[in-house]
């Protein structure tokens, strides 16, 4: 009986390896994205007042931690990398793990709501970035790039690594449905093959 | 019988989250408010920052899509595609509503390190009206990841209900 055979086979087909592959690009890209993030900081001793002939300096600090949008793409892109390396780590070592047909279905939405988290993170962040950049003549809020050069390009880093982070995670939810929607066609039918991991 | 009410009740849900997206870019674009202080007016506009513009042309495709596919036929096959480019719209929600969310947090509670000055105290009206957008386009979430499981379910049939 088709209920029965739900059996799924040792994993080399040729959708676990892509899943694989692109799992693994995914960690990496948004570990980097959180880790360059992190370490955002600089410091700079610059003149804001000059009293007769003796300036005034103060030594200002841009850090992450001063802009709620960059602490939640650092949180966010910390909890993509962990979901990916746990199911990298659950594709390698236990390939075989089930129970009643839900490991294909946790893992796709699971997938798909990874995938919407780090695409909010990119882009909040890549819009506060955007205004840290060019500012905002109708508000008067100035523009902080062109003192703090080096901030500003790590973040636009950290941000081009969330956002291929975003393009792999879409695909990997892709992949991740197609797997799903291919083994529930073998549940339909009478045949006793075994189905994809 | 229960394949009808599963089906009015997913074309319900779109429905919503069509409406739901209609309102946030309605609410959005018409907040617009003008103060003057000390001679010198200042009039906020939704197209004063980026952000807002990102998050009214995302809600537009959602609400042209959703509205598209209330009229797509039961029997096609294309239900298929449209999990995909249901994730594909939720992520497009998710990113706008971030992205307004982020930018008009700056513009409530300012930046002090940045020498940022809130606005809110100044536009009150703008900053309400960019509130209710805000949350309408919450629901809009909400009910599009709702709609996501939804079109996952209806096409995967995941808990074997049917009887092969």
């Amino acid at each position: 009986m088709a209920r029965e055979k739900i059996v799924v086979a040792g994993g080399t087909t040729k959708s676990w390896k892509l899943l694989l592959g692109l799992r693994i690009f995914a960690f990496m890209a948004t570990l980097a994205a959180a880790i360059v993030m992190s370490l955002n900081k600089e410091t700079k001793t610059l003149v804001v007042a000059t009293i007769g002939t003796v300036p005034i300096k103060a030594t200002l600090t841009a850090k992450f931690q001063h802009t709620p949008a960059f602490v939640f793409f650092v949180i966010a892109n910390v909890m993509v990398s962990f979901h990916n390396l746990l199911m990298i780590a659950l594709q390698i070592f236990s390939p075989k793990l089930e129970y009643k047909g839900l490991r294909l279905l946790s893992i796709a939405i699971l997938d798909m709501l990874n995938a919407t988290l780090v695409s909010a993170a990119a882009n909040a962040a890549v819009f506060v970035a955007e205004l840290g950049k060019n500012g905002n003549k109708h508000a008067k809020w100035n523009k902080v790039c062109d003192r703090f050069a080096t901030y500003c390009d790590h973040g636009a880093g950290a941000i081009i690594a969330a956002f291929a982070g975003v393009i792999l995670m879409l695909l990997v939810s892709a992949v991740s449905i197609s797997r799903l929607l291919i083994n529930s066609k073998n549940f339909s039918t009478t045949a006793t093959t075994t189905s994809v991991v | 019988m229960v394949k009808l009410t599963k089906r009015i009740g997913g074309l319900v849900l779109r429905l919503a989250a069509f409406g739901a997206a209609l309102a946030a870019l309605i609410v959005m674009v018409t907040s617009r408010e003008r103060a003057s202080f000390f001679a010198v007016s200042l009039e906020a506009k939704y197209t004063d920052m980026a952000a807002f513009k990102y998050f009214v042309i995302a809600n537009a495709v959602v609400s042209v899509y959703s509205f598209l596919i209330l009229f797509l036929p039961k029997e096609s096959l294309l239900w298929k595609f449209v999990v995909v480019l249901d994730l594909v719209m939720t992520m497009l929600l998710t990113s706008s509503l971030s992205a307004a969310l982020a930018v008009a947090q700056v513009g409530k509670k300012g930046n002090a390190n940045a020498g940022w000055l809130p606005i809110c105290g100044q536009v009150p009206k703008f900053c309400d009206q960019i509130t209710g957008a805000l949350i309408a386009g919450f629901v809009a979430l909400v009910l599009y990841v709702l709609l996501l499981l939804y079109s996952l379910h209806s096409v995967v049939d995941p808990f074997l209900l049917q009887k092969s």
